[in-house]
C-alpha cells in the first residue's frame, strides 16, 4: 500500500451557535494514500466542507487529531502551519477565491512571495503555470476580465505555485457548467497523474467519480462507506444509463 | 506507522518591508474608487476639526488685535480663552472624526474578511496581513488628513476674510505663541496635528478588524459575508 499522507482520528467538529451545538462531523477516521485522487460525496450539509477545513488546517477540529505527512497538525505553531499552507497544500475553491485587485500572474505568484522567492523566480515560475492551465495568454488579466472557468484555472495554477503535495478542491465545479466543469476536472485529474499530487475533493458533480480512485461518501458528519474504483466504474455505468 | 515520520515543517519566513508597502500601495489605488470613499470619511471628520480649530484661533488672534468688528459684539466682556460654545463644537467635531474615521476603516476591513483568509491559505502570516493593512490604513489616512485639514483651514480662512476683511492675512495666527495665556498653536501647528491625528486614528480603526480577522481560522474569515 503506499504511504499516508493525510490520517484523520475521530475527528469531531462542533459549530456552536447560541446554545445549540450542531455536530458538524461525528468522528471521521480516513487514511489518504499519497498520490490518489479521492472524492469526499455527500448530500448538503453532511460535513463535506468542514472535514476539508479540518484536512486543509483551515480550521481546528473540536476533538480528534488530523496527521499530515506524519505530523499533527494540532501541535505546530503559528509558524508551522502558515509555512505548511504555502508549501504543503494548495487550495481550489467553489467560489476561486481570488484576490480582485490582482492580475492572473499575481495571483499565482502571491503564495511564492510567501514562500520568498524573487521577483523574476515568480514571473517565469508564475507565466510557465498559467501556460500549463492554458492561460498563456491571459496572465495580466484581472479576475473580472475572465470567465468563471478561466477564474478557477488560475486558481489552480496558484494551488501548484509551491509544489504542494496536496490539492484540496471544495467542490471546484460547482459554478461551472457542465463542460467547462469537466475540462476543470480532467485539468486537475492529469496534474494528479503528471504530477503525483494527492487530489482530495470535496463534491456533488457525478462527472468526478469516474477519475477518482476511491469515493468516501459522508453523511451527517460520518464515514458512510468507501468505495474503490473498480466498484465505481459500475456505478458510472449506472448512472449514464439513467 | 513509520512513513507518517517523513514530513518535516518548516518556519513560514518573514516577508521584506518593502515588499509589504508594495502590496498595500497597489491595493490602494486599484480600488481606488472604494479607497476614495473610505478616505473621504477621514476627510470629513479632520476638514470639521481643523476648519473648527482654526476659525477659534483665527477669532482669538483678531480679537487680541483689537480689531474693531469683534469689540463691538458681545464677545468683548470675555476677551480671553475658549468660549463654551466653541468648546463644545471643538469635541463635538473630535467625535465626528474619530466616529467617521472609525467605521469608515471598519467597513473597509470588515468587506475584505474573505481576501484575508485567502492570504492565510496561501500562507500569509498574521502579522503579514496587520502590517499589510496597518500600512494601507496608514497611507490612506495620511492622504485623507492632509486634504481634510488643508480643506478646513481653507474654509475658515475664506470664513474669516468674510468676517475681518483683508486685516485677516495682517493677523493670520500662522505659527504657535506659547508665551502666552492660554497658549495659541497657529494654524501651521493645527494643520500638522490634524493630519498625525487622522492618520492615527485611521490605523487603530483598521487594526482592530484587521487584527480580529488575521486571528481567525482562515475558514471563519473565508465565510464572513458582509
Ligand atoms: N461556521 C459554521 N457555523 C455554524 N454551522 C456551520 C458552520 N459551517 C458549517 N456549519 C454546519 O455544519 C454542517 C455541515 O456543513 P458543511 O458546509 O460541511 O456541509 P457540506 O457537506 O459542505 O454541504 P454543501 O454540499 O452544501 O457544501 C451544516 O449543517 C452546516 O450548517
Ligand atoms: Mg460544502
Amino acid at each position: 500500500m503506499a504511504d499516508v499522507v493525510v490520517k484523520t482520528e475521530k475527528v469531531v467538529k462542533e459549530y456552536r451557535m447560541g446554545t445549540n451545538v450542531l455536530r458538524a462531523l461525528d468522528g471521521i477516521d480516513l487514511e489518504i494514500y499519497s498520490g490518489e485522487y479521492i472524492s469526499l460525496m455527500g448530500p448538503s450539509g453532511s460535513g463535506k466542507s468542514t472535514l476539508f477545513n479540518m484536512i486543509g488546517a483551515l480550521d481546528l477540529p473540536t476533538a480528534g487529531r488530523v496527521f499530515i505527512d506524519g505530523q499533527d497538525m494540532g501541535r505546530l505553531s503559528q509558524s508551522q502551519i502558515a509555512w505548511f499552507r504555502c508549501h504543503r497544500v494548495g487550495y481550489i475553491f467553489q467560489s476561486y477565491n481570488l484576490l480582485h485587485v490582482m492580475t492572473a500572474l499575481e495571483n499565482v505568484t502571491l503564495p511564492m512571495i510567501f514562500a520568498g522567492l524573487s521577483t523574476s523566480e515568480r514571473r517565469d515560475k508564475g507565466a510557465e503555470l498559467l501556460d500549463r492551465v492554458g492561460l498563456g495568454e491571459r496572465i495580466h488579466h484581472r479576475p473580472d476580465e475572465l470567465s468563471g472557468g478561466q477564474r478557477q484555472r488560475v486558481a489552480i495554477a496558484r494551488a501548484f505555485a509551491n509544489g504542494p503535495s496536496i490539492i484540496l478542491a471544495d467542490e471546484p465545479t460547482a459554478n461551472l457548467d457542465t463542460v467547462i466543469g469537466r475540462e476543470i476536472i480532467d485539468l486537475i485529474k492529469q496534474l494528479n497523474v503528471d504530477q503525483g499530487v494527492t487530489v482530495i475533493s470535496a463534491t456533488h458533480d457525478l462527472k468526478m467519480l469516474d477519475v477518482s480512485d476511491r469515493i468516501v461518501d459522508i453523511r451527517d458528519g460520518l464515514v458512510e462507506r468507501i468505495r474503490n474504483r473498480d466498484e465505481i466504474e459500475i456505478q458510472v455505468g449506472e448512472v449514464g444509463g439513467h | 506507522m513509520e512513513q507518517q515520520t517523513r514530513g518535516t515543517i518548516g518556519q513560514q519566513i518573514e516577508l521584506p518591508f518593502m515588499e509589504s508597502v508594495r502590496i498595500s500601495f497597489q491595493s490602494l489605488m486599484i480600488r481606488f474608487g472604494r479607497s476614495v470613499i473610505t478616505t473621504a470619511g477621514i476627510t470629513l471628520g479632520i476638514a470639521f476639526l481643523v476648519s473648527v480649530l482654526v476659525n477659534n484661533e483665527v477669532s482669538v488672534a483678531m480679537k487680541e488685535s483689537g480689531s474693531k468688528q469683534e469689540i463691538t459684539t458681545f464677545e468683548a466682556e470675555e476677551p480671553k480663552g475658549i468660549s463654551m460654545k466653541d468648546k463644545w463644537l471643538i469635541i463635538m467635531s473630535l467625535i465626528v472624526c474619530v466616529v467617521g474615521i472609525a467605521n469608515s476603516m471598519l467597513m473597509a476591513v470588515t468587506e475584505r474578511f474573505q481576501e484575508i483568509g485567502t492570504m492565510k491559505c496561501l500562507g500569509a502570516l498574521d502579522r503579514f496581513v496587520v502590517r499589510l493593512f496597518l500600512l494601507e490604513s496608514g497611507f490612506q489616512g495620511l492622504a485623507g488628513a492632509l486634504i481634510g485639514a488643508l480643506i478646513g483651514c481653507l474654509g475658515s480662512l475664506l470664513l474669516g476674510l468674510k468676517d475681518y476683511g483683508l486685516d485677516l492675512f495682517f493677523y493670520f495666527p500662522m505659527l504657535p505663541v506659547l508665551n502666552e495665556q492660554p497658549a495659541r498653536f497657529g494654524v501651521l501647528l493645527i494643520i500638522l496635528a490634524g493630519c498625525v491625528l487622522g492618520m492615527i486614528l485611521s490605523v487603530i480603526g483598521a487594526a482592530f478588524p484587521a487584527w480580529r480577522a488575521a486571528k481567525l481560522p482562515p475558514a471563519e474569515a473565508m465565510r464572513t459575508e458582509v
